[in-house]
């Protein structure tokens, strides 16, 4: 079988690459198609290096371009196998066609986005415009703070995915250059552990490559009269059910990792010193740790500030945030991306959106920073509370604020 | 928390100097944050490597801009880029030179200097002057915040092997028996 790994689980230091290829390894992944691209180059790297050293027993194919990796993957996962890959920026961009297909077929797969900012200018750096660029299509999309949960999540994304309710693709988020390089100590569960938590792989029957039931797999569906029409939306409604579902399965899924493995991480939104708080900071990603940083030095200066980070962004969990911030003043959204159409966060759009649901809805702001690479350190978050904060007292919304524009 | 900033150029293995640090580090019990700096890596480039590490979880996951102490494996980085910029008080600064101490510039924040011929040392042992290993032994001759002993195990636990291995071991005992340490009285404030 596949990886022989001591039997506890035991502190090893890695980055975020690599946590990832060790929970591709630990999750018995049958098959994973690779083609290396900047910040994701290294993670591919290691998976062909598990393979070669013995410890993954997967079916590793090198193929000429994204575009393959996805479809290659399609034919592995409608056969039953358990399927992996990772890519970013421009590789996703050259994915997209497979890409959109994959949720409609209500595939199972696992993806990672290293995410990296778009292009142009060219940029080969983190940002999370790539991941952002296809937050509509369908995909399930965890975003990672650490290393640790690069590599719990990328295992628990098979469990949401193969849960019968929801059969959707994940992709796990994890940040460009902060992740992907940044190496930390993490606990590497135990094979026991890991085969304790994940069943072997779930097909989707509905759609299935299977000798004994050929199939047409993804006939023409819709237009207007005969069945078409009423089929296409039982589809539609289908995946949005999914989403919906995915909700309360990646609930499960940390229940379940904490329970077997020992670690607990908040499955849709994590809370960080918000009981009382008047002013708050919502985050995505790695930034998140320097965030909480800053908002202890503000406690620590008697202020009333709390965090809440994003986990899950996809499916949006409304009603986990509306309550989350429900009851505070002012609420400042630090994006790593931009809404090219609203002049602002594409977070910050989801998050006023979701307060239409609290019982006393906060003013809210818009923050970007940390695109193509750039840091956000504690003192652009010390910028941004005092910012909120100045919004608390007079509720008067100001223009987004770019938080790199004079490093 | 004590805070790191690793100085070389592209190619000396500052990022690969971070990792084995961090190793040794956390074989220690410590928790370390190893993050390296981006830019357009390509040989010769000034490049920096950033390192945490703290006995409780550290939380954030970027660069450092107030470094306990600045290591730099490269002899003339200092002269592209200001490798002191927003050194904390009582810091430690590592060195590769061949010059004495009395030779140096040392800024008023730092209050321990250690020294090591690394290029020379690393000329003899590699043939070529990669100094990363060389200066882990001079950092835990310096500052005493890792033993030998989990460098040893961290390089052994490395991606080198066999001769490759043997060298960087003789590299990292050189560093550290070939280093001085002067410590600098702290200069009265004006």
């Amino acid at each position: 079988m596949s990886a022989v790994l001591k039997p506890k689980s035991k502190a090893i230091v890695c980055d975020g690459n690599e946590a990832a290829a060790w929970a591709v390894t630990l999750a018995r992944v049958d098959m994973v198609a690779v083609y290396p691209i900047t910040p994701q180059s290294s993670l591919v790297e290691y998976l062909a290096k598990f393979v070669a050293d013995g410890k993954l027993n997967a079916e590793i194919i090198d193929v000429e371009g994204e575009h393959s990796v996805l479809s290659v993957l399609h034919g592995g996962t409608l056969a039953g196998a358990r399927t992996y890959t990772g890519t970013c920026g421009p590789g996703l961009a050259f994915m997209f066609e497979p890409y959109l297909r994959t949720p409609g077929l209500r595939m199972p797969m696992v993806m990672s986005i290293v995410t990296r900012d778009t292009l142009t200018p060219q940029s080969v750096w983190g940002g999370h415009q790539d991941a952002m660029s296809v937050r509509e299509v369908g995909w399930i999309q965890m975003y990672c703070e650490t290393v640790q949960e690069v590599l719990d999540t990328t295992i628990m994304g098979y469990k949401v995915a193969e849960h019968r309710d929801v059969m959707l693709p994940v992709n796990v988020c994890h940040d460009g250059n902060y992740l992907s390089y940044g190496a930390t100590r993490v606990e590497l569960p135990s094979q026991e552990e890991v085969d304790a938590f994940l069943p072997p792989p779930a097909t989707n029957w509905h759609a299935a490559l299977d000798p004994d039931r050929p199939m047409a797999v993804d006939p023409l569906t819709g237009g207007a009269g005969g069945p078409g029409p009423s089929m296409f939306v039982r589809y539609r409604k289908g995946q949005c059910s999914g989403m919906q579902h995915a909700l309360a399965a990646i609930e499960a899924a940390h229940e379940d990792w904490a329970r077997i493995v020992g670690r607990r991480h908040a499955p849709l939104v994590e809370s960080y010193r918000m009981e009382d708080a008047e002013t708050a900071l919502v985050t995505l990603g790695s930034m998140t740790g320097a965030g909480k940083d800053a908002v202890d030095e503000a406690r620590d200066r008697g202020e009333r500030v709390g965090l809440v980070k994003m986990k899950t962004y996809r499916p949006f969990p409304v009603q986990a945030i509306a309550k989350a911030l429900s009851g505070v003043k002012a609420v400042g959204v630090v994006d790593r991306s931009v809404s090219f159409g609203w002049n602002c966060g594409p977070l910050y759009q989801d998050v006023i959106g979701a307060l239409q649901f609290a019982t006393k809805r906060p003013a809210a702001m818009s923050f970007i920073g940390g695109l193509a690479g750039a840091d956000i350190t504690t003192d652009h978050f010390g910028r941004v509370i005092e910012r909120t904060q100045a919004l608390a007292k007079d509720g008067q919304v100001g223009e987004t604020v770019w938080l790199n524009e004079k490093d | 928390m004590y805070e790191i900033r690793i100085h070389g150029r592209g190619g000396q293995g500052a990022v690969l100097a971070g990792g084995i640090l961090a190793k040794a580090m956390v074989h220690e019990g410590n928790f370390v944050v190893a993050v390296p700096s981006f830019g357009f890596e390509r040989r010769g480039a000034p490049v920096a490597s950033f390192l945490r590490m703290d006995s409780r979880e550290i939380r954030q996951m970027t660069n450092i801009y107030r470094p306990d102490c600045v290591l730099c494996i490269d002899p003339t980085v200092g002269r592209a880029i200001n490798v002191f910029e927003g050194m904390r008080d009582n810091g430690t600064w590592l060195q590769t030179t061949s010059k004495p101490l009395a030779e140096l510039q040392v800024p008023d924040q730092v209050t321990t200097v250690g020294l090591c011929d690394a290029v020379t040392h690393a000329l003899e042992i590699f043939k070529r002057p990669i100094t990363n290993t060389l200066m882990l032994g001079a950092f835990a001759k310096t500052t005493g915040l890792v033993s030998l002993d989990s460098l040893r195990a961290a390089l052994e636990d490395s991606d080198f092997r066999d001769a490759g291995l043997k060298q960087n071991l003789l590299a990292l005992e050189r560093g550290y028996n070939e280093t001085v340490v002067h410590k600098i009285e702290k200069r009265v404030a004006a």
